[in-house]
């Protein structure tokens, strides 16, 4: 379970947070939605520590995320990231790419980690893929090895930082679809994006952020058809 | 008698005065040599772009050869193959001339890569325009290619500056010459290679900046 | 047309020293450049990353390296360190020499190389729980050596025509061997002319071999 509590984060002056509490639950599918600049992607980043916070606390599983002594390193295996930019490491093949973290950060053999490498590929529909540098692949396939890597750490909750902004838009589908079939495994998830009808038809929950702040929570039918919020209606009947 | 020798050995007003001419040949040399061989290399460019094959043939591998040289042995070989065929230079005059050529294989470089960086939709543009094969060079290739490389030409020309002090080892007296003749004489090895040294320095460095800034703003 | 004979002889007898010279000519420049890749590198993280007299002192040594003339960097070397008691031999003013202009290069190159690797890798890779450490070695540097690639072996190639200074500080590499035979039999042409032909087959092989080890070394 993921536990924030009145989460502040700043920029220099820029108040990017302005007190965050939110819970998700294990299994539970959780979209983030509102204008860029209204800190839904830093939020991500300050859940997997990759931003230090300034007030409040992130506790992932009962462990303070931005505590001291806390093995961030540790920590991050338990939550797999996957960016807007792919962010596929070009001197390194698929495969290569998928079992680096495996055999590095968990100390697998070779063999092991290449293994799963493979199986997480197939996993996202990239079995044929193996032996191909990220050069010679679409970004959405390039996306979609994003999403093994990250699988291949066997982590308990996966973040989606606006995984299909970047793609031309008959990519998006197909990366979309891997997040669904991810969904349905009963993989928890936090999906920051701009896809409404993903949003609408895949989460447990919608919550929409507006200026740091999170304006409005709630289960899909909630936002999308009643939404109680000024804010929430404008952004929707703008995106829509 | 300490007093007197030091006197003699000390470094004087005149010495100064000697290093700045000194630079002053040094900046005369530098400035003939690049400038007639940024106008050789362009046109080099030029071949090399538009010759294909025959270019890559003949005017290449040549220009490869000033590349693949060391300077201070083609300014030793020319220097002493211009008498063979009966030319009488005088150091100044060889160091020009290699110093140029050298320029032109490096500017060539710079000038292709400055025509191809135009790309041929742009140019085709040009034309389709109904400029004349010559009206594209000069309107859309000099100006948009030559701000491309603009950056890279001032680092050849700064080299050639720099590389202008080889042209001492013909007893060309420039500022590195210069500096050792008194530092045979004065015994100061430190202040006049200190007062050399700075005197490229505060010429290179901010030009490179210059240079680098340019590019900065231009690559926005 | 010439009024000069041609005596090949004298250096064909003198070929295995020049040779022998040339392979010395390759040392100091495959130790300037080791030398140099490491500091260079030290000195464009320290660029990169810090603050205060570590960082102002790396500055200046990146910005002498590439502002003033090689020849001035190793008369530095030679002469300019006697001032304070320290006189180093032929083979170490070199050395020394260009080590510290080929460090100053290779650390603007390898600046850039590290700011051409986005911030997302770094990223990218810390979030699948790397640590800083396995995040450089794994996936930034491999990267940077990659993008720096080509620019070390242009500095190999400079390396190899920079020593060539050496013949004016008195070291026995290529060129200095040379001017010590040509100054003995009189054959300056000549003598230079056969050196000039085994500084480019040298040239040639270099960038041969760094064509084929990258090859092998970068399949993306």
């Amino acid at each position: 379970m993921i536990q924030i509590r009145d989460l502040h984060k700043y920029f220099g002056t820029l108040h990017v947070l302005k007190g965050i509490d939110l819970d998700v639950d294990k299994g539970e599918v959780l979209s983030v939605i509102g204008a860029s600049g209204s800190g839904k992607s830093t939020l991500l980043y300050c859940i997997n520590g990759l931003e230090p916070i300034q007030q409040g606390s992130v506790e992932v599983d009962g462990t303070d995320v931005h505590a001291k002594g806390t093995d961030i390193n540790k920590l991050r295996q338990q939550l797999g990231m996957v960016f807007q930019q792919w962010n596929s490491f070009p001197h390194l093949t698929a495969l290569e790419n998928v079992a680096l973290a495996p055999k590095i950060v968990k100390g697998k053999s070779k063999a092991e980690a290449r293994e799963i490498a493979a199986q997480q590929l197939k996993h996202v529909g990239l079995g044929e893929k193996l032996d191909v540098y990220p050069s010679a692949l679409s970004g959405g396939q390039q996306q979609r090895l994003a999403i093994a890597r990250a699988l291949a750490m066997e982590p308990e909750y996966m973040l989606f930082d606006e995984a299909t902004s970047a793609l031309d838009p008959e990519l998006v589908g197909e990366v979309l679809e891997t997040m669904r079939m991810l969904a349905e495994e009963g993989m928890t998830m936090i999906c920051v994006t701009h896809e409404m009808g993903f949003a609408r038809d895949v989460s447990d929950r919608v919550a929409f952020f507006h200026q740091g702040v999170m304006e409005e929570i709630g289960p899909p039918a909630q936002i999308f058809g009643d939404a109680q919020s000024e804010h929430t209606r404008k952004f929707l009947a703008n995106v829509r | 008698m300490e007093p007197t020798i030091s006197f003699f050995s000390g470094f004087t007003p005149n010495d100064l005065l000697f290093l700045g001419e000194a630079a002053l040949r040094t900046l005369w040399i530098s400035v003939l040599s690049i400038s007639i061989g940024t106008v050789l290399g362009v046109f080099f460019g030029w071949i090399l772009f538009e010759g294909k094959w025959a270019a890559a043939l003949t005017v290449a591998p040549v220009l490869d050869i000033f590349r693949s040289v060391p300077l201070i042995i083609q300014l030793v070989l020319f220097y002493n193959f211009a008498p063979i065929v009966g030319l009488n230079l005088d150091p100044f005059a060889s160091g020009v001339v290699i110093l140029t050529i050298y320029t032109a294989a490096l500017v060539a470089n710079v000038a292709r890569g400055g025509i191809e960086a135009v790309g041929t939709p742009m140019r085709r543009a040009a034309r389709s325009l109904g400029m004349s094969y010559w009206q594209d060079l000069r309107h859309v290739v000099l100006p948009i290619g030559g701000r491309a490389v603009f950056p890279a030409w001032v680092g050849v020309a700064l080299g050639v500056m720099k590389d202008s002090a080889l042209v001492s080892v013909l007893g060309y007296v420039e500022l590195l010459k210069a500096s050792q003749i008194l530092i045979t004489r004065t015994q100061e090895p430190f202040l006049i290679l200190s007062i050399a040294g700075a005197f490229y320095f505060a010429l290179s460095y901010p030009i490179s900046r210059y240079a680098a800034s340019l590019e900065k703003r231009w690559a926005q | 047309m010439f009024d000069y004979n041609f005596h090949w002889r004298p250096v064909m007898k003198n070929l295995p020293d020049l040779l022998e010279a040339a392979l010395l000519t390759l040392q100091v420049a495959v130790l300037a450049m080791i030398l140099g890749i490491v500091i260079g590198l030290g000195l464009a993280l320290i660029r990169l990353h810090m603050r205060g007299p570590l960082r102002w002192l790396a500055s200046c040594w990146v910005e002498l390296a590439r502002n003033t003339p090689a020849l001035f960097q190793l008369f530095f070397f030679g002469f300019g360190l006697g001032a304070f008691g320290l006189h180093l031999s032929p083979y170490m003013i070199v050395l020394t020499g260009l080590t510290f202009n080929c460090a100053g290069y290779l650390a603007e190159n390898f600046r850039g190389g590290f700011q051409a690797v986005p911030d997302t890798q770094l990223r990218a890779s810390r979030s699948l729980g790397m640590t800083a450490w396995q995040a450089y070695t794994r996936i930034v540097i491999p990267q940077v050596l990659r993008i720096v690639y080509h620019p070390i072996t242009n500095q190999m190639v400079w390396a190899v025509l920079m020593s060539s200074l050496g013949m004016l500080v008195g070291f026995r590499e290529l060129s200095g061997e040379t001017q010590f035979f040509a100054s003995r039999t009189f054959r300056i042409f000549e003598y230079f002319a056969v050196t000039a032909v085994i500084y480019y087959v040298i040239v040639k092989i270099i960038l041969l071999g760094s064509r084929l080890l990258a090859s092998r070394l970068f399949r993306y």
